[in-house]
């Protein structure tokens, strides 16, 4: 579960793959996540992390990183995914 | 230090290029009461999920609908039509407001009759009459529509046999410039059929022919349609009159207009493509009003309109399982309404309104119902809110044949209740238990006291 080299970010939001040229936007959270991934960063590590910054069940991140996760790996930004 | 509002995480990917011209069509507005009872209260009072009905919309769709046509013509007489909801309460109510029966068997001319429906109030429609369904209907006086030369000829020897004198209409199909052309319930008029069988009618001895009746269609978009069946029932009586010199005393005009719903496959919501039912007034009674019968030989317009009166009147809440994201990417939401209890689900996009507020971001989704069969999906994309488990939502416009074609199947059918005009609520179909369904089980002896040891 870790993000694509090569995969271009900024806080403010934005995404780029190169590898396929599509842009994306993320909410703060969104960006939050993904700069967690890039720091190669286990999904314990991610829930615990983001549960000490933002208010909300730590069962409720663990749901939502799924997801989010799915849909990173459907947009193909993560590694090892070619 | 203080946390920070949690959002959910939301990836969206940029698409360039041109705008869709009609705007993003989102169903977000949350719908949290009906009729000033909160849906949580519902669903918790009665269970999810739960069809709800307005008797408060019913009486006003029906009032509505009945000012509509006898403003504009002088004899109007609306007849409920059973097979489009005959619980007993939802057809007591059509019938205080003046409504007769209109019914398609012997179990709901049964129904009609315990509903206190007088005999000669009850029109008798459909291929399926059988001769002792006949017999009751010819000796309460009903009127009989008469759908094929076999049920003509049964009727005919019935009434020869037991003495009787049968009020009958014939049932005609014809050519109204529409697609599909219904041609497979009564006599055809192009071909010859239909005088056919009002020479054989008229020169029986019992039979009376009071009335001739169409059906052209359901969902019926072109109101002209109307006009041109009218113009061809007029002619027929006018045939009558002049060849037999008997005055026909109704022309009924059947259903078949359409509801607010959203048909599959058609882009612009309900409200954007059906017409008035003003416009169908219009078609029909300016047609009839034209054609040129004398003052005091206007016949009786019969309307079986189901439909349109019970459609928004009804409303289906229920409660999302879990959501989950598919291999594809897509949202899907699993609702607890299957297409089993919301058979209508096959043919419309039924608006879904979430029951309590939510996030404003909306997201393409599916929704599945909880069976465990691939058919069952009520929405197969619709953009809203995520809803997460436990959350209620809302579906629209659910009247009209759910409660009588919704089957039994994995799980059991839910209560129904009816809001009334002051807001209170009453079980109108009590939910379904394993007694319902073992009650009408039978074992063979072989087969009690056994099990798997």
């Amino acid at each position: 579960m870790k993000l694509k080299k090569n995969v271009a970010t900024s806080e403010a939001g934005f995404v780029f793959n190169p590898g396929t040229g599509d842009s994306f936007s993320v909410n703060q959270t969104g960006a939050e996540i993904i700069s967690l991934l890039k720091e190669n960063r286990s999904p314990e590590e991610v829930i615990n992390l983001i549960s000490s910054k933002f208010d909300a069940e730590q069962i409720q991140i663990e749901k939502d990183l799924d997801d989010f996760v799915s849909q990173l790996y459907i947009y193909n930004l993560l590694e090892n995914q070619d | 230090m203080e946390k920070l509002k949690y959002e959910r995480p939301v990836i969206r990917k940029m698409n360039t290029g041109l705008m869709n011209k009609f705007g993003s069509r989102i169903e977000n507005e949350p719908v949290t009461q009906i009729d000033g009872i909160p849906v949580s209260s519902l669903i918790k009072k009665f269970g999810s999920p739960l069809f709800v009905i307005s008797e408060k919309q019913l009486r006003s769709n029906i009032q509505n609908a009945s000012r509509i046509f006898k403003t504009r013509y002088p004899k109007v007489q609306f007849a409920w039509s059973y097979k489009t909801n005959y619980l007993n309460a939802i057809c007591r109510i059509f019938h205080q407001e003046g409504s007769w029966a209109e019914v398609v068997s012997g179990f709901e001319y049964q129904k009609a009759l315990e509903n206190n429906v007088p005999g000669n109030k009850i029109i008798f429609n459909g291929p399926d009459k059988s001769e002792d369904d006949l017999l009751i209907a010819s000796r309460n006086n009903s009127l009989i529509h008469i759908d094929h030369l076999d049920e003509l000829l049964t009727l005919i020897d019935l009434s020869d046999k037991h003495k009787l004198r049968p009020r009958v209409a014939v049932r005609i199909n014809m050519d109204t410039g529409i697609y599909p052309k219904w041609d497979r319930f009564g006599f055809n008029l192009e071909n010859g059929q239909a005088s056919n069988a009002i020479a054989r009618i008229m020169n029986d001895k019992n039979l009376q022919l009071v009335g001739l009746h169409c059906h052209i269609g359901t969902f019926i978009l072109t109101p002209s349609a109307y006009s041109v069946a009218a113009t061809k029932l007029c002619e027929l009586a006018r045939d009558v009159k002049v060849k037999y010199g008997r005055s026909i005393e109704y022309l009924d005009l059947g259903g078949g207009f359409p509801s607010t719903n959203k048909l599959k496959g058609i882009y612009m919501p309900g409200s954007d493509t059906v017409p008035s039912m003003d416009q169908f007034a219009d078609a029909i009674t300016n047609t009839l009003l034209g054609f040129g019968f004398r003052q005091d030989e206007l016949p009786l317009l019969v309307l079986e309109t189901g439909r349109a009166l019970i459609d928004d009147a009804g409303f289906l809440l229920g409660t999302v399982l879990t959501n989950k994201r598919l291999s594809d990417g897509r949202r899907a939401i699993i609702l607890d309404i299957g297409v089993n209890i919301l058979f209508t689900s096959l043919w419309y996009d039924h608006k879904i309104s979430p029951a309590q507020d939510s996030v404003q971001i909306t997201e393409d989704m599916v929704l599945y119902g909880p069976l465990c069969m691939n058919i069952d999906m009520i929405r197969e994309s619709v953009n809203m809110p995520v809803m997460e488990k436990g959350d209620q939502l809302v579906v629209h416009k659910v009247g009209a044949y759910n409660m009588t074609q919704w089957m039994q199947f994995i799980t059991y059918r839910p209560n129904v209740v009816l809001i009334d005009t002051e807001s209170n609520s009453h079980i109108i179909r009590k939910a379904e238990n394993l007694n319902t369904l073992h009650s009408m089980e039978q074992l063979p002896e072989h087969l009690k006291n056994s099990g798997l040891k």
